[in-house]
């Protein structure tokens, strides 16, 4: 039975699927209906509720305590609600007086329609939770993926940037011994597992529950997959949530090697990614939407096998190998063989990505990756590339170029990279680089680009490289963050 | 009743919640607090079921076979609705029939996605994945979804229509110089946060109790009752608010609300109907795309002498609404520049599109941007900054140069001055040096800057649409309850009556209460549309107001032998003489002596008149103008781009509250940029749409606001026309403000060429496009 804490106390879920979204759980079996559906596809943020779990400050490096994550509830199980918190709307105000942050979205006339205006408290409630002080770019970054059509965002922005005034004391600061004591217990107390539901605690768990089950489902943030059961209507039979599985989560470096478990969400390497692969600080910002980056997951990124992940690239560019695991047995693979086809990975049934290895960069060795999409937030790549150089003498030693959106898969583009390896870097030979694209590439065109604009733009994003890496005095590059 | 409620509500003191205070949205502790009732959140009855539609997967041809046994069989199924089982009509073609409820074998399907059957089972999931089990054998005949090759193929659905004023043809040859372009806009999701929504419940009587989320309560009214063959007597509409509207409630939400009253009929138990983002995308029609041409001349300084234009808008497979979509369109063609000669065409072209319907703005947006777009080649044409030649060729009252093309006299010269305070607030000539300098350093980064003005007809063109109705009860305890014909879809409607009723009686905004428009309070109501909420709406509340006050004021003068001059409402306090009541007492006092404390309301907006016959008259009781600046940023290596700044002076007349007002500009321009450049409507060779839902199809999201943002209310410009306490129209009109956004990235592109040549960039202008106009200006240069 899943069991989660709800308003200061434990609230076990009685006569409901685990698999069912938060979102219709809140909405059909409690009567909350203060957390709307604007498109039940994790796009417009309507539906952001905000989850409070326990710091775990030996994996994470947080501080101890709560940690509050606002997500789409639209696409989340109810089941990994598991051994959390969960606040809604509703829970924001106290009798008649507004939340704070509430009463800065009423003083700045942040609402019009208000249909919203719930998921955007939401977001802006775990934004005063977790960001120190008011920030422009911060405040974009947290609210990113909540869509307002009426308001043109400017009272919203404003409301955020007010909510910082006041003190950061809440109800939830004072009932937070109380929240952390429940916590606690519901995580000593073993999840009593659902059919049809299962919640591993161990690897070693998981990989002796899908070996007895081929078929499973692995879910992690069900960022991908829940698209499948409120878009396209399925049903799984058999779920397995890895989202709760700790060393699935945690990253670490060993010697030149970073390595990271399948299940960590974005919001949880992007620290240690951006340590050591400064370009993918922007990249990371610009995959979904805040809500997203605290559910999806590296490894789902990897498993879904979208020809437009963005991950891949960038993993594929940098040598990255994956550990696959199988019952007892692991085997190492480079990410640019995992993909065979459209949608098809050599995954086997009953294998699944266990953790992923990036070698760190040399001093002469750099990464770059560039994302083009019609709106700079949350929004799917038209191409995205990345590019691994290895620089010596101002000759090229070694290059891996990657693309997403281009082809059937993620991949390298090797009629290009042969045209470098050798070469001195300039202006020139990275221009017969960029023509030896369209060897590699015959992209398609679909509703995000044409294939004209997805093989000249990605040419120009190699010309983009060169002028980033030679010319330090204008800047010749937007970013998120303009 | 026996008893009157104790006075312990009055509170005199000074009432400060009146006209042109920055007052809250009525709602706005609701909405954050998530107590803000939406169609979907109302408790259903025990037996409520749910509904789906079941649509076409074909663009065009005719149902060979459409076998439902599946979907009956279908878990959960509880009923299952055909066309034949409609008692009453089977075309909900709001003026111009064309648009049948269901289809059926035999039956011409004209758009992918449209209608077919309907379902009602247990579970919102049942009654969807039911939806998607009909067997459905087609014969496809050939679609086209292309608005030059319909117009071409003269597939329209209605005729074409002409403005003229002059001898077009002639003055563009007598002219020094002419032009010759084309020019395209793409469609519009509305993509309003809460989907279409129905919630139907049968009555005792065999009527229907609606709930629909509609901007138009007494068209849902009408076509469920003759959907369901009943009088409209039996048929009551509610909406308490909408999660916005744009237009895509006004005509488009019939369809949900008359196929969730006939489940409910046939099933004899409550429905809710609310489309999933997928078939609301694909379901509802959307902001017309145009394909313009046009030919123009002018002199060597950039004067307009003569144009002839041809405003081809892609309507889908019905007329809806495109008549007066296109006419208006048509009517601002001008925008704001004077025409001597012009002859303007409008078309209809049907498209095997969904059919498209009314957008904020309602066609004027896309008549306005061709114009824009005309007048950016003439000024690279002569050689000179846009905003020149925009300005040489406003309307004035200089030399004639005052009257439109369709006959309206400009009456009041606002533009001009409105354009010269905001070139001076947003230091346009300032900047334009500055950009320039900046373009000739920066070899890839190019920034564009752009003035764009907009005058926007406010009226229903179709006449009678021009009244509006009010009810306004006054309780013993001095409370008040507001209702109009107006809905509520965050445009702050309600806020702007309750204000105009607590001024018209002096007391507190919170004495007031906004109530759900119903049909069985306020009948025969117009849609909530053409920007005219407040002007129609307001003007009807304050008329219930003063039919209330003159029977109050007539009671003190027989009760206390009073002047009516001597009564006066202040401070939520009524005084008679010298004598002070409580407005609860005063209310208590005129109750106890039989006085009716309820009224309706009624207004009609006076002066206007059109004859469409020979294109002239006075179709708008005024105009509403702004302008806009932007400034953007390009990458032209890769066609991305930022708004980097908007200051933005619009003309509200005397504004009814700032704040709302102020909200309206900010939110309608950051949609009308959204609609020029990331929203891209694409369908496939099939006919389908593929940009479906809020993944596909890119709204403004929070990084596109500017981060330098100034927007300012023209100042002292009350109305000269008698509106309500003289303010202007707000919801519509700074939608095309958008437009500058465009042209601001047309002149980064044209940077290219040193501002020789015009950008070849149509709407919307996605990063995409915008690459594809840099490399071709490159190729040029
Ligand atoms: C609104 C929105 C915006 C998005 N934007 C982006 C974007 O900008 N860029 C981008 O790349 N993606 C984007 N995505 C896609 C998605 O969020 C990411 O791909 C995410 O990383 C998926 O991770 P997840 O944990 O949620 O995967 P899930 O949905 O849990 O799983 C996806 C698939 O992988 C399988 N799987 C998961 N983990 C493993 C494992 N360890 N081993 C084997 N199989 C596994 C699952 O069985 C499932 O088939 C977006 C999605 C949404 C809804
Ligand atoms: S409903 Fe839109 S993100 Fe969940
Ligand atoms: S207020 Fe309407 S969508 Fe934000």
């Amino acid at each position: 039975m899943v069991k989660f804490v709800l308003q200061d106390r434990v609230h076990r879920v009685e006569g409901a699927d685990p698999g069912m979204t938060v979102l219709d759980y809140l909405r059909e079996r409690l009567a909350r209906t203060g957390t709307k559906e604007g498109c039940a596809a994790g796009d417009c943020g309507a539906c952001t509720v905000v989850v409070a779990s326990l710091a775990h400050p030996e994996t994470d490096g947080a501080e101890p305590g709560l940690r509050y994550h606002a997500i789409n509830s639209c696409i989340t199980p109810l089941g990994s609600l598991q051994g959390k918190q969960l606040i809604t709307v509703e829970d924001l105000q106290q009798g008649d007086a507004l939340h704070p942050v509430q009463q800065c979205m009423v003083d700045q006339h942040g609402s019009q329609c208000g249909f919203c205006t719930p998921g955007f408290v939401m977001s802006m409630f775990a934004h005063r939770k977790t960001a120190q002080s008011a920030d422009r770019n911060a405040i974009c970054d947290a609210l990113g993926g909540n869509l307002c059509r009426c308001t043109g965002y400017r009272p919203i922005i404003d409301a955020a940037t007010a909510m910082f005034e006041g003190s950061t004391q809440d109800q939830f600061t004072h009932t937070e011994p109380h929240t952390l004591a429940l916590l606690a217990q519901l995580t000593i107390d073993e999840p009593e597992n659902t059919p049809g539901y299962d919640q591993p605690a161990s690897v070693d768990q998981l990989a002796a529950i899908l070996e007895q089950h081929p078929q499973a489902t692995l879910v992690a943030g069900g960022t991908d997959l829940y698209l499948q059961v409120t878009q396209s209507l399925q049903r799984f039979d058999h779920l397995v949530d890895i989202s709760d599985v700790a060393e699935l989560s945690t990253v670490r470096q060993e010697g030149d090697i970073l390595d990271i478990g399948a299940a960590a969400p974005y919001s949880d390497i992007r620290a240690p990614l951006v340590a050591n692969f400064p370009s993918l600080g922007e990249l990371l910002d610009r995959l979904g939407s805040l809500q997203i980056r605290n559910r999806g997951t590296i490894g789902g990124n990897i498993a879904n096998a979208s020809p437009i992940a963005d991950m891949p690239p960038a993993l594929i560019a940098l040598g990255a190998t994956m550990r696959l695991r199988c019952g007892e047995n692991t085997r190492d693979v480079m990410l640019e063989d995992f993909y065979t086809a459209y949608r098809r990975t050599i995954l086997q049934p009953g294998e699944f990505i266990e953790r992923i290895r990036i070698p760190l960069l040399a001093a002469e060795e750099s990464l770059w990756t560039y994302k083009l999409s019609k709106r700079w937030e949350d929004d799917i790549s038209a191409t995205c590339a990345a590019i691994y150089l290895r620089l010596e003498d101002g000759i090229v030693a070694d290059t891996r170029i990657a693309f997403g959106g281009m082809a059937e898969i993620p991949r390298r583009a090797p009629a290009s990279e042969n045209a470098l390896i050798g070469t001195s870097w300039n202006e020139a030979n990275v221009r017969i680089a960029a023509e030896k694209l369209t060897e590699d590439f015959h992209p398609i065109s679909d509703f995000r680009a044409s294939a004209d604009y997805r093989l000249s733009a990605s040419q120009n994003l190699l010309l983009r490289c060169y002028l980033e890496s030679s010319n330090a005095g204008t800047p010749i590059r937007m970013h998120l963050h303009a | 009743m026996r008893n009157l409620p104790a006075q312990n509500a009055n509170t005199p003191g000074q009432a400060t919640s009146k006209v042109g205070a920055e007052l809250q949205h009525e709602a706005a502790t609701l909405h954050v607090s998530g107590a803000a009732r939406y169609i979907d959140d109302i408790p259903v009855p025990a037996s409520c079921l749910h509904g789906a539609v079941g649509m076409s997967t074909i663009a065009s041809g005719r149902i060979k076979r459409l076998d439902l046994s599946r979907v009956r069989q279908s878990p959960g199924v509880q009923a299952v609705l055909t066309l034949q089982d409609i008692p009453g009509h089977r075309d909900i073609g709001p003026v111009f029939p064309g648009d049948p409820l269901l289809l059926d074998e035999g039956g011409v399907v004209q758009f992918h996605g449209q209608a077919l059957f309907a379902v009602a089972a247990d579970t919102v999931t049942e009654a969807r994945q039911a939806a998607r089990l009909a067997e459905v054998e087609y014969e496809n005949t050939e679609s086209n979804l292309d608005i030059r090759h319909g117009l071409q193929e003269e597939q329209l659905v209605r005729p074409s229509h002409t403005q003229s004023r002059g001898n077009a043809k002639a003055a563009i040859e007598a002219s020094p110089r002419r032009l010759h372009g084309e020019f395209s806009s793409g469609g519009q999701e509305h993509m309003y946060l809460e989907g279409q929504v129905s919630l139907c419940i049968p009555t005792e009587d065999n009527g229907m109790m609606v709930y629909s989320s509609t901007q138009h309560p007494s068209e849902g009214q009408k076509l469920v009752a003759e959907v369901l063959g009943i009088p409209l007597h039996r048929v009551t509409v509610e909406v308490r608010r909408m999660g916005g509207g744009f237009g895509g409630k006004e005509t488009h939400a019939n369809q949900w609300a008359c196929l969730a009253a006939l489940l409910a009929w046939k099933a004899g138990c409550a429905i809710k109907l609310r489309l999933g983002r997928v078939d609301d995308f694909v379901g509802t029609g959307k902001r017309h795309p145009f394909h313009t041409e046009f030919t123009v001349g002018f002199d060597d300084s950039g004067l307009i002498q003569g144009v002839e234009m041809d405003l081809a808008g892609g309507c889908g497979y019905s007329p809806d609404l495109s008549d007066a979509i296109v006419d208006r369109a048509m009517f601002h063609a001008d925008n704001a520049y004077y025409l001597p000669a012009a002859r303007i065409t409008g078309h209809r072209v049907k498209t095997n599109a969904v059919s498209n319907t009314a957008f904020r703005g309602f066609g004027g947006p896309q008549g306005m941007l061709a114009t824009e777009a005309m007048i950016e080649r003439i000024a690279r044409a002569v050689g000179e900054d846009s905003l020149t030649v925009r300005q040489r060729n406003f309307y004035s009252a200089e030399d004639g140069r005052d009257s439109t093309h369709y006959g309206q006299k400009i009456e009041q010269h606002i533009i001009p001055s409105l354009v010269e305070r905001l070139v001076g607030t947003s230091d346009y000539w300032g900047r334009r040096a500055e950009i320039q300098e900046y373009n000739r350093q920066s070899p890839v980064l190019k920034r564009g800057l752009a003035l764009t003005p907009a005058k926007f007809g406010i009226s229903f063109t179709v006449q009678h649409l021009n009244q509006a109705g009010a009810l306004i009860h006054i309780y013993t305890d001095g409370s008040i309850q507001l209702n109009h014909g107006g809905t509520e879809m965050g445009q702050g409607l309600y806020t702007k009556v309750a204000q105009v009723v607590a001024h018209a009686f002096q007391v507190d905004i919170e004495r007031i209460a906004c109530t759900a428009t119903r049909t069985d309070k306020v009948p025969n109501t117009s849609p909530t549309a053409a920007s005219s909420g407040s002007d129609l709406n307001g003007m009807a509340a304050l008329d219930a107001a003063e039919i209330i006050k003159k029977r109050l004021v007539d009671f003190a003068g027989n009760h206390f032998g009073a002047e009516p001059g001597d009564v006066c409402f202040i401070d939520n306090q009524v005084h008679v003489g010298q004598e002070r009541y409580s407005f609860a007492e005063f209310i208590q006092l005129a109750y106890m002596n039989r006085i009716s404390l309820s009224a309706t309301g009624y207004y009609r907006t006076p002066e206007i008149h059109y004859n469409r016959d020979t294109a002239s008259g006075r179709p708008f009781f005024y105009f509403a103008n702004g302008a806009a600046v932007a400034e953007v940023l390009i990458d032209t290596l890769t066609g991305e781009y930022r708004m980097i700044r908007a200051d933005i002076c619009q003309d509200v007349g005397e504004s009814l509250n700032p704040a709302i007002d102020i909200g309206q500009i900010e939110g309608g321009f950051i949609q009308g940029a959204g609609w020029l450049t990331t929203e891209e409507l694409v369908w496939g060779e099939d006919g389908r749409l593929q940009t479906n839902s809020a993944a596909s199809y890119k709204i403004p999201a929070i990084g596109d606001t500017p981060g330098d943002f100034r927007v300012e209310l023209l100042p002292d410009s009350p109305n000269r026309e008698a509106t309500i306490f003289h303010s202007k129209a707000v919801g519509e009109p700074p939608l095309m403000l958008g437009i500058a956004v465009w042209s601001a990235l047309g002149d980064a592109v044209a940077s290219l060429s040193d501002y020789r040549e015009s950008a070849q960039l149509n709407a919307p202008a996605t990063p995409e496009q915008v690459f594809m106009a840099c490399r071709s200006m490159r190729e040029r240069n």
